[in-house]
């Protein structure tokens, strides 16, 4: 990749930006509730585009647009029905409770609604699923950086070894984060989280854009890639018939319920972004605003990855490297000559002239050089190179820049988005919890700054242990499915459910985590062999994919909570109903609305936002 | 917070838009736009940013509307105070 001094130019502005905004925010962090919770005080449409953008990790960035080359549209349904209408519940019927109970995070609100020990196993599995995220987030960009040679002439030129490239990735992406969020806190992770948000708006509507221009638009795509990948209903009636390799029934109740409700209605990196709203009308508002941008994400992160499939393929690409693009087709001669001539400059050992499609390369095993090949002896594509690939192939340098750090954005506010989640739970749901119970505010103000600087150590550990074991990433896929998803029946048996107990909430919980466990154990999916994916404990079911796996695991350890937290509260003593107003549906006193006008009113909102939600499923059904 | 985020959200809009547009006036006719299918994306692209950006600061620059923003409308009293 040659990056030219005009890119790396846009990305040092940037970075000025991010560590500016902290600077200039250290003043206003003069209580915990404002380092933690934001002083309580931002306007719903800065939390709302802050809680899209702490969610839209890189991963998302990156792996929606392998997805959308793997699965085609379809992928849509991560969207449609995997974010909207858990974004809608959350706000219209769970932030009242949130925000009302003045709860300062989602640990602690189980402390209020039922007891010590439902907050402390919420707080522990969260506090280490949220350092590993944010590790992933590190592990994950310094590859990146790393394997597109973004920056290998830099190195070069200073003398640095490009084995360097890694740690020092690691290392910068580490102090840039800790150092805003040391700073100023939650706010200031917030105010970053709204720049990322534009940037990657502003670094990915041009690509989309020219790509389209480049196929012939949506009905080029149709052309060129057929009905499977351009309608993400059809084939829903059985796993076989669709890219998904699910059907209807397992992808509505587990990925559209059970997964996406367990993410948006209780996972506290999001949650603490609408909690910082400035009053509850507000608060309500926050996962609603958020959800039209994120309806119309899949055209952003998704379209690409069509795009990428339907471009002629041109010529072979080196994985990550690439040489000069042009339009018109060269003869298979030139191809090779320029691709050795390229790998010679570069360094690289060998090219590969195997067969991508369009832009998207096969894997190549980086020792042998060989292609990767599947079961059946066909080349694996590396999806993942969707994007990456995207912007080298239609951004000439300047935008390029720009383009890569809106990526490089995505990655640091998944990572802060992590951080200030962490160093919340921990001071106050772990430290304040259970280790000094009385101390002065600025105690704890002082701890939230040793916990960011102590969460930010954990996650580069996290970092260098998925260096290791490369299976970390799936692990981590499959343990929000067993941690989330019955974390939400807890949820739901509590806000809806007076006579719900501490005793069944947190066997409620306990069980349904390994009863997750254990199904995963006794499963497996198609084509794969006794592992992290599982059948540890022996394989009583074959799943038709992988995704299948993960939807029916969350459905079971959601249905095993509910149901153990059902039969243990009928055998235990509620408490009084007085203790529970503000925390239980039936015992609160609906939100008044009636003084502001209807449109307004959050249940407008709502409805339109299903409404659209609805209208984009039909359309590209 | 004292700091309206439209401030250094504009501003960041500002100075990227105009440095992209500037490098698209000195490039224009440029090979590198074959790519974008010969389309000064720099300058096209870096001159909305541009636009955006200022809207953005002015509309942060603009005194604060008197508290409107803590919402009438849904508040009510809380369950709970949030310490133990």
């Amino acid at each position: 990749m040659q990056l030219t001094f005009i890119d790396w130019l846009i990305m040092l502005v940037y970075f000025v930006f991010v560590l500016g905004i902290g600077f200039a925010l250290k003043r206003y962090m003069r209580t915990s509730n404002d380092f933690f919770l934001a002083g309580r005080s931002i306007p719903a449409w800065i939390c709302g585009l802050a809680f899209i953008s702490a969610n839209l990790g890189a991963q998302e960035v990156i792996g929606m647009g392998a997805s959308g080359a793997k699965y085609g549209i379809a992928t849509s349904h991560f969207y449609w029905i995997g974010a909207i209408p858990a974004m809608v519940f959350v706000g219209i019927f769970m932030m009242p409770f949130y925000y009302g109970s003045k709860a300062r995070s989602v640990p602690e609100f189980l402390r209020l609604r039922f007891d010590e020990k439902t907050r402390g196993l919420n707080a522990i599995l969260f506090a280490i699923m949220t350092v590993f995220s944010s590790g992933i987030s590190m592990y994950a960009m310094a590859l990146l950086i790393q394997n597109l040679h973004m920056l290998d002439s830099l190195f070069l030129a200073a003398g640095i070894p490009l084995s360097w490239i890694f740690h020092v990735s690691i290392a910068i992406s580490a102090v840039i984060v800790l150092a805003y969020i040391f700073l100023g806190g939650l706010t200031s992770a917030i105010y970053n989280e709204v720049l990322q948000f534009f940037l990657i708006v502003a670094g990915f509507l041009p690509l989309v854009w020219i790509g389209l221009k480049n196929v012939g638009g949506w009905n080029g795509i149709k052309h060129t890639l057929g009905p499977a990948y351009t309608h993400s209903w059809r084939g829903m009636e059985h796993a076989s018939t669709n890219p998904l390799g699910v059907e209807w029934f397992s992808l509505v109740m587990g990925l559209g319920f059970v997964l996406s409700f367990g993410y948006w209605c209780t996972d506290f990196l999001v949650i603490q972004r609408a909690m910082a709203a400035d009053s509850e009308e507000s608060a309500r508002k926050v996962p609603l605003i958020a959800a039209i941008p994120k309806m119309f994400f899949p055209f952003l992160v998704i379209l690409p990855g069509l795009i990428a499939i339907s471009v002629p393929a041109v010529q072979d690409h080196l994985s990550g490297a690439t040489s000069s693009v042009s339009r018109a087709a060269p003869s298979s001669s030139d191809t090779h000559a320029a691709i050795a001539q390229t790998a010679e400059n570069k360094g690289d050992v060998r090219a590969v002239a195997a067969e991508g499609r369009g832009l998207i390369p096969v894997k190549v095993n980086a020792i042998t050089g060989k292609p990767v090949v599947d079961q059946d002896g066909k080349p694996v594509l590396n999806y993942d190179l969707a994007i990456p690939n995207m912007l080298l192939r239609y951004f000439p340098t300047g935008i390029l820049g720009l383009g890569l750090t809106a990526l490089l954005a995505s990655f640091m506010s998944g990572m802060a988005g992590n951080v200030t989640a962490f160093n919340t739970v921990w001071t106050y749901d772990i430290y304040q919890s259970y280790i000094r119970k009385h101390e002065s505010d600025a105690h704890y103000l002082w701890m939230g700054r040793v916990a960011t600087v102590g969460g930010i150590l954990l996650s580069i550990g996290a970092a260098y242990t998925v260096t290791n074991f490369n299976n970390i990433m799936d692990a981590l896929q499959m343990v929000f499915a067993f941690v989330n998803a019955p974390l939400f029946a807890t949820f739901l048996a509590g806000m809806f459910w007076k006579r719900a107990t501490g005793h069944a909430a947190f066997s409620g919980l306990l069980a349904g985590v390994l009863a997750g466990l254990g199904h995963i154990g006794l499963t497996l999916p198609v084509g794969e062999g006794v592992s992290v994916k599982g059948g540890w404990l022996g394989v009583v079911h074959r799943y038709p994919s992988e995704m299948a796996q993960n939807f029916w695991t969350a459905i079971w350890a959601f249905l095993v909570c509910l149901i153990v937290t059902l039969v243990v509260s009928m055998l235990t003593k509620p408490r009084e109903e007085r203790e529970l107003v503000g925390l239980v549906y039936s015992l609160t006193p609906k939100p008044e609305e009636h003084n502001l006008p209807w449109w307004k009113r959050p249940v407008t909102l709502a409805a339109l936002v299903l409404a659209m939600a609805v209208a984009l499923n039909i359309i590209f059904a | 917070m004292g700091l309206d985020i439209r401030i250094p959200l504009g501003l960041m809009f500002l100075v990227t838009g105009g440095l992209m547009a500037l490098y698209g006036l000195f490039t224009r006719g440029s090979a590198i736009y074959e790519k974008s299918l010969d389309m000064n994306i720099n300058l096209i692209w870096g001159g909305l940013m541009l636009i955006f950006g200022l809207v953005m600061y002015i509309l942060g620059r603009r005194p604060r509307r008197l508290v409107a923003s803590r919402a009438q409308g849904t508040d009510r009293s809380p369950g709970g105070d949030g310490t133990h």
